[in-house]
């Protein structure tokens, strides 16, 4: 038996896939077998995050269509350095109109047998790809910025989710930084959770990392060092309920401290 | 004096993440509520209607808005009274 989880987020750019790479990285680091399915077709990355861009054969098209489908364990790539780990591509040529919500929620139980996790990356939007990705999933990672954009079109997904009968839906927030909200120019968690009203496992700080990661194919999860990194490692401690307190960033500033105490804050 | 010195210290105006949280507030009642702009007109005009049965008002000068006030939301309309009407 899966558990099936769809990672989405309305708007674009959020780090939707890079999020997907790293909880699939996380999982199959913990002993899980676990399959990371891109449905965004027609604009695929999920092969360039994992490093796998080299070794794909055939993909979600090839194993869903109607005439001669291929069997979908020829379409798995498997990750050589996480064994458990597995990667189901979508088509770079077909448009995301080439597979239907059924056909992927008819492809998920039959593998529903073979794997303990399927990750399902969303693409952006509302349209027929998202409803794709949602289709087959039980539980839903919503991913957004701070940014107001951002967090509008994660409310607006947070209800379709709702009206699909989706509630158990958590929340991480990417691209934080640190000195923004200190001077009050980005929003904070708190202004998040009052916003949104869903619970959040992941704040993930803006960090280099991410793209070194990604230039290298390796997800950033990998770099144990780098904050993002140990970010995302405590979003799969939470995904398992272990009660893992969030990265406080380091105490205000004595200028911040002085103008607070003179009243001008 | 003070507002020279507050501007030293940058606190001449809200901090932007503050604007975007108001603004955000007020467009997810909104969206949530999908409240569309006809809407807005009718509930504006049957209103309109229903006062004027007791007072004379400007009907151009009518502004009706959804707004966040602290923890809830309002309806805000702001109608200019021409006169009372006298009833027989």
């Amino acid at each position: 038996m899966s558990v099936r989880i769809v990672i989405t987020s309305g708007k674009g750019g959020v780090g939707k896939t890079t999020t997907t790479a790293s909880i699939g990285v996380g999982l199959a680091q913990r002993g899980y077998k676990v399959a990371v399915m891109d449905i965004d077709t027609g604009l695929r990355n999920l092969d360039l995050l994992l490093g796998l861009e080299n070794r794909i054969m055939y993909d979600l098209v090839d194993v869903t269509r109607e005439k001669d489908p291929i069997p979908y364990k020829k379409a798995l790539v498997r990750h050589r350095k996480y064994e458990t780990l597995f990667l189901l591509p979508t088509s770079q040529v077909k448009n995301k109109d080439a597979i239907k919500p059924e056909q992927v929620d008819k492809l998920c139980k039959e593998m529903d047998k073979d794997f303990d996790y399927i990750l399902l990356d969303s693409p952006a939007g509302i349209e027929e790809g998202f409803k794709t990705a949602i289709k087959p999933a039980q539980r839903a990672i919503i991913v957004t910025t701070p940014e107001i954009t951002a967090v509008r079109d994660a409310d607006k997904v947070i209800g379709e989710l709702g009206r699909e009968g989706i509630d158990d839906i958590k929340l991480i927030v990417t691209r934080l930084r640190p000195k923004m909200i200190e001077e009050g120019d980005m929003f904070d968690m708190r202004d998040i959770n009052e916003l949104l009203a869903i619970e959040c496992i992941g704040q993930i700080p803006e960090d280099e990392s991410v793209i070194k990661a990604t230039n290298r194919g390796e997800p950033v999860i990998t770099m144990e060092d780098s904050p993002a990194g140990k970010a995302y490692k405590n979003v799969v401690g939470r995904l398992f309920g272990e009660a893992i307190p969030f990265y406080k960033p380091p105490k205000e500033s004595f200028f911040t401290r002085l103008k607070k105490l003179f009243g001008l804050l | 004096m003070l507002e020279a010195l507050m501007k030293i210290f940058g606190k001449n105006e809200k901090p932007s993440g503050q604007v975007a949280k108001d603004r955000l507030r007020v467009v997810l009642i909104h969206d949530r509520a999908s409240v569309s702009p006809e809407m807005m007109e009718r509930l504006k005009n049957d209103i309109i209607k229903v006062i004027s049965n007791y007072m004379d008002v400007r009907t151009n000068g009518i502004e009706i808005s959804l707004a966040n006030d602290e923890d809830s939301v309002a309806l805000v309309a702001n109608i200019p009274v021409k006169s009372m009407r006298h009833h027989a």
